[in-house]
């Protein structure tokens, strides 16, 4: 036992033992990390709730916003007035934050029925319908101003209310969370 | 602590055989006991020792508090509710958890103010400091975690914005909110795990309040006149000298957190927070708990999301640096006649911002937000470096002693033995 290990200046076959099993240490140790941070992501049944939801539209009249929950998360289904349609769609599109045509944002031959997510693309609060300069939207929480094509138009929120995927099923009804498969 | 040698001597057989294996009473001794301390501290100095009282209050009337409440987005709010009207003194040990949490924030602001204002994050102290900034941090995500679990409108709204802040990240982000909330928005999961991380972080913070009073106990304490302890004349011993007047300052302390608890128990909370938790409307005026009021007037000051973000991550990480953007050698504002009034500025900006942040996000209040914002950098950025090479500080005391009994010509006029080393009084 006397005798310890001297320093050589070769790599020796001790050497390369310790860095093959520092190496499978850590790599051993980030592959265990991987079951954990994938245990936080949303959960089977969490992503099985997320079937298409129907919506029937006969009872939304003009000029009011309904909200329905889609994957835990808000949805606005406005009907729009003629006086807000034209209002999204005399707009110099190039002028916007986040530049879209209202035609872009709503279904083909439906521009009364404008379909968006209900939380403010700043930091997710629940913007105020018809109000604001530009009578879409107003978030309380942080002012920003959305127009009745739920486009940005002022405050910090950074691009338009997202649009999630539907499809007419019907004239009076909508089935949010499907593609359209014409 | 290995810095000072223990003067503990066992008195016991068992005390000697006992020290022998595991000298704790010695290292106790050594710390809390021998361990000197400047004799001009003020009771700005009492603060570390009510913040330890407050931990261990909170750790406390929190572990009560786990028995009785339920983490379940349908039954959080009234397991809360039936700890408020069914459990005994389930009230009482609510309100102490709830406003202990403000009383907390308040001994921290006062702890952390002190230290800017005598200059105790410069060297040797940077690592002590920035062990500081780390609990700061770790008391504010175990805050707003906290404020989350009573499932009511403030809660809900408050997780909600303050998660999507992580949604300003480029490319990721959004990736990185669905991981947080374990869904598609706040819900059931997310109040699970913040639950349990609630839970765990007290204990972090544990942990590094052990290393920042390890790292304490290496320079020693700072003093109002920001000089070293150069002899024995400058120090007493811990014990009893700074035992019983930290024990006092925790008692006044304690008075004033009861009138809190006792007269007004709501008052540091939102009404809002009693309207269970309903994820299609917010609430018309949503405002973080007071302490992170100045930091949310940073984060609405910026017109840009990600900016926003950025910004307000910026005014807690500048902190770290500086024990290194202070270029002044002098460390007691006392002897800094110019930063003295800079300082008081900068008090001031942050109590605007506080109260900005507590207004709504419109007209002129996001004018002054801006610009106490570009004031609150400019304070790190530009006031302290400059400061160190432009001012004239005052001549400093030779020594701790002299600062307090005054210069010494022969003792006259002066209680015998006031000089004196403390180890040879009485």
């Amino acid at each position: 036992m006397a005798e310890t290990t001297t320093h050589v200046a070769e790599p020796t076959r001790r050497d390369f033992l310790y860095i093959a099993t520092g190496a499978a240490a850590a790599i051993g140790g980030a592959t265990l990390v991987w079951p954990f941070v994938q245990s936080l992501a949303p959960d089977a049944a969490t992503v099985a709730a997320g079937a298409p939801v129907e919506v029937d539209l006969a009872p939304i009249a003009e000029g009011q916003i309904v909200k329905v929950f889609w994957r835990g998360k808000l949805i606005f289904i406005r009907h729009r007035t003629p006086d807000e349609i034209k209002a999204a769609e005399d707009v110099n599109v190039a002028s916007l934050r986040d530049p879209q045509a209202d035609a872009a944002r709503v279904k083909e031959g439906k521009a009364q029925w404008l379909v968006v997510y209900g939380n403010c693309t700043h930091l997710g609060c629940v913007p105020l319908g018809q109000q604001g300069e530009y009578h879409g939207w107003f978030c309380p929480c942080h002012g920003s101003v959305f127009d009745t094509s739920g486009r940005v138009r002022g405050g910090p929120a950074p691009i338009n209310l997202p649009i999630p995927p539907y499809a007419f099923a019907s004239d009076t009804k909508v089935i949010i969370g499907q593609e359209a498969t014409a | 602590m290995s810095q000072h040698p223990t003067t503990y001597v066992p008195k016991s057989a068992f005390g000697r055989w006992f020290e022998s294996r595991l000298p704790i009473a010695g290292l106790v001794h050594s710390s809390f006991v021998a361990f000197p301390v400047p004799r001009n501290l003020t009771y700005f100095w009492t603060f570390g020792a009510i913040l330890s009282f407050m931990l261990v209050a909170q750790i406390v009337t929190g572990v009560f508090l786990a028995m009785y409440y339920t983490p379940n987005a349908g039954m959080a709010f009234q397991s809360v509710e039936h700890i408020m009207r069914d459990v005994n003194y389930g009230w009482l040990i609510r309100y102490l958890h709830a406003n202990g949490a403000s009383m907390f924030f308040i001994a921290v602001y006062l702890h952390i103010f002190r230290n800017f204002y005598y200059g105790s994050y410069k060297a040797p102290r940077e690592v002590l400091y920035i062990l500081g900034v780390i609990i700061f941090i770790l008391m504010m995500a175990t805050a707003f975690m906290g404020y989350v679990l009573p499932w009511g409108q403030m809660s809900f709204w408050g997780a909600t914005v303050i998660t999507n802040l992580f949604s300003a990240i480029p490319l990721v982000g959004e990736t990185i909110v669905s991981y947080l909330w374990g869904g598609y928005s706040v819900g059931n999961p997310t109040l699970n795990r913040f639950f349990s991380l609630h839970y765990l972080l007290p204990f972090m913070i544990a942990g590094v309040v052990a290393l920042h009073i390890w790292a304490l106990h290496v320079p020693g304490q700072n003093n109002p006149t920001g000089i070293p302890i150069k002899s024995g004349k400058d120090a007493v011993p811990f014990t009893p000298y700074a035992t019983i007047k930290d024990i006092f300052a925790v008692v006044v302390f304690l008075i004033f957190f009861a009138y809190w608890v006792f007269y007004m128990p709501n008052y540091l909370g939102h009404a809002d927070n009693y309207i269970p938790a309903n994820p299609a409307v917010t609430p018309s005026h949503i405002v973080p708990e007071w302490y992170f009021l100045p930091f949310y007037a940073i984060l609405r000051a910026i017109p840009d999301k990600l900016g926003g973000v950025i910004a307000m991550g910026a005014a807690i990480v500048i902190w770290v640096f500086m024990p290194w953007l202070d270029t002044s050698k002098v460390r007691s504002t006392a002897y800094r006649p110019l930063y003295k009034q800079f300082f008081w500025v900068f008090v001031g900006v942050c109590l605007v911002l506080g109260w900005l942040g507590s207004r709504p996000a419109e007209g002129w209040y996001v004018i002054a937000s801006q610009i106490c914002t570009v004031y609150y950098f400019a304070h790190f950025l530009i006031v302290l470096p400059v400061l160190g090479f432009v001012e004239r500080p005052l001549p400093l005391p030779n020594s701790i002693l002299e600062s307090v009994m005054g210069v010494q010509k022969g003792g006259a006029g002066m209680p015998a033995g006031a000089n004196a080393e403390p180890q040879s009084k009485g």
